[in-house]
């Protein structure tokens, strides 16, 4: 194997270049010409490596197209783009969708009340919130389990107690947990955008089970979920409009927020990056233009010995 | 005596001195950099955030 290496790449890997400051040995600009065993070995590298990348793409573009359910648009969220932080107040009116709407059937058991103190509500805001939910706590000194109000550390209530009173409750469709859900779902916030605004009736040939509904957007097209979301199905607190869209947006982007809460400083994170990797740039760049200065103007001169 | 070579002579030429002015020099950096930053994002960001919404819920 050392003696492959050592073929292809020359006896420079190996070589030895003594306590003399290496750099001078390598400061060489003439181009030392490669070896036949080498340029062969990296070419076939390179065309391995491209082929594996192209047969990647095409397995994926075809996976995309494939499946029977519909692409979901992309929609111009607010918070697309390299700098741009979610809209705090779509956030607000997302939980008052989540809140009115979702959580009759969906859990969203990552997210605690402290999560919103600061992003979406204040401190005394979001203990008012706690406090308007029961969470069962215990047990007590006597054994026995009890409800009491929530506090800020307090995490979301679930709608069921467990997996199978949900599933009971929807016709054996288990309505998942949201918290993760926007990452959780090929196209995140534009399918559930889609998901919430795409129903309609189920075209001729296809059957419907017991309690299913007709949803393009969903891979198979039945989904055990109703239509949710229509005009004025949730009230929002700031006079906004409550169009179906409009809670749809509101809510993906509430679902956003809960899958990445760290998305604002992320965005603020790819800022500094740009600011400091330029300003690094710029040093590194000063500096080598610095050591390379003597180099770059010396002069050789050969002076062959002459006789006598 | 231009004011680098003050600089150079007075400050970097210690290496006592030479470290306080590396302390010193990262604490002022890392605060202005960070403060300019914010600024930006905050004004890309003008009226999207949680400061620039919650005088509508504090009282
Ligand atoms: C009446 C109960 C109910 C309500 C209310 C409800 N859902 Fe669902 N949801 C379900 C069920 C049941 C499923 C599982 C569907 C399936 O697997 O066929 C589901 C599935 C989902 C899925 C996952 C789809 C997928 O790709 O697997 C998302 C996302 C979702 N719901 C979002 C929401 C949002 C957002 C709201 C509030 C606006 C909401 N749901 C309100 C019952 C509900």
């Amino acid at each position: 194997m050392a003696a492959t290496v050592g073929r292809i790449c020359g006896a420079r890997l190996f070589k030895n270049y003594g306590i003399v400051s290496p750099q001078v040995c390598q400061l060489s600009t003439s181009t030392q010409g490669w070896t036949r065993n080498r340029k062969l070995f990296l070419s076939t590298l390179g065309v391995v490596g491209g082929g594996v990348g192209a047969l990647l793409f095409a397995l994926e573009q075809s996976v995309q197209a494939s499946g029977s359910e519909a692409h979901p648009p992309h929609q111009p969220w607010s918070h697309d783009g390299w700098f741009k932080s979610l809209d705090h107040a779509s956030v607000r009116r997302g939980y008052e969708v989540y809140k009115q709407v979702c959580k009759a059937c969906h859990s969203l058991q990552y997210i605690a009340f402290r999560n919103l103190v600061n992003v979406t509500h204040t401190e005394e805001e979001a203990k008012a919130e706690a406090a308007d939910v029961m969470i069962k706590d215990g047990p007590d000194e006597e054994g026995n389990y009890f409800e009491r109000p929530g506090k800020l550390s307090d995490y979301l209530p679930s709608p069921y107690p467990n997996e199978n009173a949900a599933r009971a409750a929807n016709n054996g469709a288990y309505p998942p947990d949201l918290s993760l859900i926007c990452s959780g779902r090929k196209g995140g916030e534009d399918y559930i955008f889609s998901l919430l605004t795409g129903y309609v009736d189920a075209p001729a040939g296809i059957v419907l089970r017991e309690g299913q509904n007709y949803n393009p957007y969903f891979p198979g097209g039945a989904i055990s979920m109703a239509q949710v979301l229509f005009n004025e199905a949730a009230e929002y607190s700031d006079g906004t409009p409550a169009t179906a869209s409009q809670l749809a947006k509101d809510v993906a982007t509430f679902l956003r927020w809960c899958s990445e809460p760290e998305l604002d400083d992320r965005r603020l994170m790819t800022i500094k990056a740009i600011g400091i990797f330029s300003f690094l740039t710029a040093i590194i760049y000063y500096m080598k233009r610095h050591k390379w200065s003597t180099l770059k103007s010396r002069k050789l001169a050969y002076k062959p010995v002459t006789k006598n | 005596m231009s004011l680098w070579s003050t600089l150079n002579r007075g400050v970097f030429k210690r290496t006592s001195t030479f470290a306080v002015a590396i302390a010193a020099g990262s604490f002022f950096f890392e605060r202005a950099f960070d403060v300019a930053s914010v600024t930006i994002f905050e004004s890309i960001n003008k009226g999207k955030l949680w400061k620039d919404i919650k005088h509508k819920y504090e009282n």
